[in-house]
């Protein structure tokens, strides 16, 4: 590399979780006011790298250096007097506390006996927010804000930190377009001002924009690098994926009857009606921007939040308030956030995936018949090619890619008759997600309506019959996929304020 | 905004002020009832079992804030409450008992911190076994004999049984104004500090604290310390008020008392929420009530414990109910 020592690097690291191994001997050097960018699919250990370079994790073996000296983390905290931040994956935030609070903790501004400087702690939250724009009030609970606010704030927070290093993890998987941009321009801006920037993400748009340099992981080992005029989108799957993707097969949509019917729906926070319609056969895309009440719309029609208005399965009307009721009627729904709603983290594998099943299989006062466990989850893993195919391993240990799948196999594995899916797809990475979206399209050529709202465009128009735009809780309107541009989506809706 | 989360934080004001007037009528109702709730020498007393408990009170508070438990306080009160006339009875100077004491509340409490923070056993576990152990070494010490300080310590007991006269019938019971002290202090600690937002933080989303840098085992060893601490002060003030204490039975239930004043008082057991004025109205509260079940005659004494029961109860659905509505 460059003469000068690196800032950070990592040397021949690997890693193993219980009996699988998440990193081979993988090395990465990070210079000044550089952006180095590592990719691969789930699975493939981009997470497990950041965590060692930051000292969430200690590898097995190998080393880490700082400025060319070999260091040792004792943890996190460690790290970032190192001048090394990490900014996770995963929001981190207090709920319960403000704004302001959560910016500056573990580095609140003191007067002397650890009394908090009110004054200055303000002035540092208000700059920070200031350098990437926001205007979210000080005292405002963090519980208050959206999810796209939240993923700011905690990148906010990162940035402001004195860090000379920052590793990012999936920073952009739930920002809008627009919050994406004014997040790029920042990391920008950060490396003309010297710092030195690792970026993990599966928008290879991303990828292209900003990054000098593309590490290519594979199941754990490194097998590619790209640099400057080589960093292009085909280069980046040809190394990620080591083979040509197929292209999602489009059936025509097998024209069944009514599936899931909406009847002016309405929730406390959208008080507009909405009528829906779902086919047989169809698969209908909720589009819109973070915050335009997709999820509250899907959450009320699967019964988790109250409703106004009539939800129809096939011919089933279903009572307000009662998932219990809607999984009966072949109604299931995979949820945005799959750490906190979709899985039980420190559950095997097996667990997770028989789950839903349970009470199904159970005999005589719910007794669980020997085995059933096992062989339901085996079921779930051969169907949606989970990797690693362990039963047994905690699923905290799976990527992201292969949880989601083992959230969305689980419920498959009921044979429900319409499925409702928020971000089927978020942070996982070009393969799996391919995977899963074979996986839906021929739910529906068996026949089954899938109802689903993505903030990526590229996966409403790759797997959608229809798409149904929403802004403001509204229906702005609606289209078939075929007939549709990007351009169309986009007007309809940022189209805000017509009230 | 629907993530789950997003109905943790009913505003602390509130919940406060609805506290306040269960408070005001529930001693409006039995004032009505028994003229003698109002007399000075029953208010004087009260304001001292108050102070008491509200000391426990903001100990436990601080624990439940992180998310923990702590069910060894009463045990503690025990501990300390018997050891002392009984130390003090054997020759021992009343100031160094007083300090030994103190001493050893901090010692067993740092001891709750270290298991639960850096061995990371589960709080309720840590404080169970505490509740156990700290009453069975009071009791085989003491092989269950009653202790009292005799002719001894009569100096020190105006901090338990002493007052700031006002009136001739009333005044203020130095407990009270101990009890003041320590919330202005605690309230300085909780919401001035940096110690005391990491308390909260910790509370409210460990992971996030403990990535932000907090040192996480450090802060929750400071809370439990602190609790160890103020039961341990409850526990001297208590046997300088009763003058005697008997090992099987001298603060039993306590630290139910206290954790019921700090959930009444608006601590979320999820950790993370809650007030010290809160908690005092909370620790009051309930002395209000056992006052109350005394003073009401056709209420027997015995169902004290249902009636404490029943009304934590009614609070926390009227709560969570107000809670639902407005989000």
């Amino acid at each position: 590399m460059t003469a000068a020592p690196a800032i950070l690097e990592a040397r021949c690291v690997s890693k193993a979780f219980g009996g699988v191994q998440a990193l081979k001997e993988v090395s990465l050097s990070l210079g000044a006011s550089e952006i180095v960018a590592v990719i691969g699919e789930n699975g493939a250990g981009k997470s497990t790298l950041l965590k060692i370079l930051c000292g969430v994790y200690e590898a097995d073996s190998g080393e880490v250096f700082c400025d060319g000296s070999p260091r040792r983390f004792l943890g996190i905290h460690d790290a970032m007097q190192q001048g090394i931040a990490r900014i996770p994956q995963e929001l981190e935030l207090c709920e319960s506390m403000t704004v302001a609070e959560n910016l500056l903790l573990g580095r609140e501004p003191i007067r002397g006996w650890g009394v908090i400087d009110e004054e200055s702690a303000r002035q540092m939250a208000r700059r920070a927010l200031d350098r990437l724009g926001l205007d979210f009030p000080l005292d405002q609970p963090v519980s208050d804000l959206g999810h796209g606010q939240r993923q700011l704030l905690s990148i906010v927070r990162s940035l402001d930190a004195e860090a000379q290093v920052l590793l990012l993890d999936e920073p952009t998987a739930t920002l809008s377009p627009a919050e994406t941009d004014v997040l790029l321009q920042t990391l920008r801006d950060l490396r003309k001002s010297g710092r030195s920037l690792i970026l993990i993400t599966h928008r290879l748009a991303e990828v292209e924009a900003v990054a000098d340099r593309v590490i290519v992981l594979r199941d754990g080992s490194h097998v590619g690098s790209l640099a400057g005029k080589e960093i292009t989108r085909s280069a980046m799957v040809q190394g990620m994926v080591g083979r040509d993707l197929e292209p999602v097969i489009h059936p025509e949509p097998v024209s069944g009857g009514a599936a899931l019917t909406l009847e002016n729906v309405t929730t406390a926070e959208h008080p507009d009606p909405i009528s829906l319609q779902v086919n047989q056969g169809e698969c209908v895309a909720l589009a819109g921007l973070v915050g335009s009440g997709r999820s509250e719309l899907l959450e009320a029609v699967f019964g988790l939040r109250p409703r106004q208005g009539l939800v129809h399965v096939g011919d089933r009307l279903l009572s307000p308030q009662s998932p219990v009721q809607s999984v009966e009627a072949g109604l299931c729904l995979i949820p945005e956030e799959r750490a906190e709603q979709g899985l039980s983290l420190d559950q095997s594998v097996a667990e997770n995936a028989a789950l839903p099943g349970l009470y199904r299989h159970a005999g005589f006062a719910g007794v669980l018949k020997d085995g059933i466990t096992q062989e339901v989850a085996t079921r779930v893993v051969d169907h949606l090619n989970v990797q690693p195919p362990l039963l047994d391993a905690p699923i905290r240990e799976l990527s992201g890619g292969n949880q989601q799948k083992v959230v969305i196999g689980k419920w498959l594995d009921l044979d429900p008759s319409v499925l409702i899916l928020d971000e089927p797809t978020r942070g996982v990475d070009v393969g799996a997600r391919e995977e899963i979206h074979q996986r839906l399209r021929k739910c529906t050529a068996d026949g089954k309506a899938i109802l689903f709202a993505s903030s990526e465009m590229e996966e409403i128009f790759a797997i959608s019959d229809r798409i149904v735009v929403m802004a403001e809780g509204r229906v702005m309107g609606s289209c078939l996929t075929k007939e549709a541009t990007e351009e169309w989506v986009m007007e309809l809706a940022t189209k805000a304020g017509l009230r | 905004m629907g993530h789950g989360a997003g109905n943790e934080s009913g505003s602390p004001v509130k919940k406060i002020i609805g506290i306040f007037v269960v408070l005001l009528l529930v001693m409006l109702l039995t004032a009505w009832i028994s003229p003698a709730f109002f007399s000075a020498y029953n208010i004087e007393n009260l304001l001292r079992r108050s102070a008491l408990f509200g000391i426990m009170g903001i100990g436990a508070a601080f624990v439940i804030m992180t998310g923990g438990i702590d069910l060894s306080i009463g045990s503690l009160v025990c501990l300390v409450g018997c050891l002392t006339p009984w130390l003090v009875t054997q020759g021992f100077p009343v100031p160094l008992v007083l300090l030994a004491m103190l001493c050893l509340a901090i010692g067993a409490g740092g001891l709750h911190g270290w298991l639960v923070s850096r061995v990371r056993l589960q709080p309720f576990l840590v404080t169970l076994c505490g509740l156990f152990i700290y009453r069975g070494i009071t009791r085989g010490l003491l092989a269950d004999r009653t202790v009292g300080f005799g002719t001894e310590g009569t100096a020190w007991k105006f901090l338990g049984n002493g007052r700031i006269p006002i009136t001739e019938q009333f005044g203020l019971p130095i407990p009270l104004v101990i009890l003041i002290l320590v919330a202005l202090g605690s309230g300085f600690l909780l919401r001035k500090t940096v110690w005391g937002r990491h308390l909260l933080a910790i509370g409210s989303n460990e992971t996030a604290a403990r990535h932000c840098g907090i040192d996480v085992d450090r802060v929750k060893t400071g809370a439990y310390l602190l609790c160890g601490f103020l039961a341990g002060v409850a526990g001297l003030l208590f046997v300088l008020d009763t003058g005697t204490a008997q090992p099987s039975n001298f603060g039993n239930f306590y630290e139910l008392y206290a954790i019921a004043a700090a959930v009444l008082g608006g601590c979320s057991l999820r950790g993370g929420e809650g007030t010290i004025l809160g908690v005092l109205i909370g620790a009051t509260l309930v002395q209000v009530i056992r006052n109350s079940i005394v003073l009401i005659d056709p209420i027997p004494d015995s169902i004290e414990f249902a009636v404490i029961g029943g009304i934590i109860l009614l609070a926390v659905i009227a709560d969570e109910t107000i809670r639902r509505r407005s989000t």
